[in-house]
């Protein structure tokens, strides 16, 4: 089921500051998140986010085909690399 | 035999079913095409008169996205998760089941049949 329109999207309210922070100034940084859960902003395009997976940080390039889509959907938290028998 | 919007030929069926045979076009959207255009739902159609017919064909392809256009609707979406890269993209990518299913066993619906390991180590007894 989809999230009521009410409550509009949800974004980590720190995330937010820091980014809406860095598109008034110039400078543009990594940053670092653990919040997998938030939406991706039209502010966020441009920005390099490094989201969690649980081990370690993925570097995601934020583009404008990803708006909408959670944070947590570009840092993939399993890794599967085949079955011995099939290499 | 009824020919609307390109290729699709349904025949001596309800109306309401009828209708289905078009991609893009399920139950629901097809009761609701004969509701706004007051025809029967289970008059069949080979019983519709030209006037009717040719009301559902405008109806259908000023409204409705069907058939070739909607197939590649979809195909673009599915890319675009591909390209950026999402989890459901990457699920799309390798064949495997997109929304959160088991594929401990089953899932052959994506995973195509079963391939069967030659020399599978046996019971060591």
């Amino acid at each position: 089921m989809s999230r009521s329109l009410k409550k509009g999207p949800f974004i980590e309210y720190k995330l937010e500051k820091r980014i809406l922070e860095m598109n008034e100034g110039t400078k543009k940084t990594v940053i670092k998140t653990w919040s997998r859960s938030s939406m991706i902003s039209p502010d966020f395009v441009g920005h390099t986010i490094a989201v969690h997976n649980g081990n370690k940080f993925i570097p995601v390039y934020v583009t404008e085909n990803m708006v909408g889509h959670k944070l947590g959907e570009f840092s993939p938290t399993r890794t599967y690399r085949g079955h011995a028998g099939k290499r | 035999m009824a020919r609307i919007s390109g290729v699709d030929i349904p025949d001596n069926k309800r109306g309401e079913i009828g209708l289905t045979y078009i991609f893009g076009i399920g139950r629901s959207t097809a009761i609701s095409i004969l509701g706004k255009l007051e025809i029967e739902k289970n008059q069949k159609i080979s019983e519709w008169t030209d006037d009717q017919m040719s009301k559902v064909r405008s109806y259908i392809a000023d409204n409705l996205k069907i058939e070739g256009e909607l197939r590649s609707e979809v195909q673009l979406n599915i890319k675009r998760l591909m390209d950026i890269g999402s989890y459901r993209g990457i699920r799309h990518r390798t064949g495997l089941p997109v929304r959160g299913q088991h594929t401990k066993n089953n899932a052959r619906t994506r995973r195509g049949k079963k391939k069967t390991i030659a020399n599978k180590k046996k019971a060591t007894k």
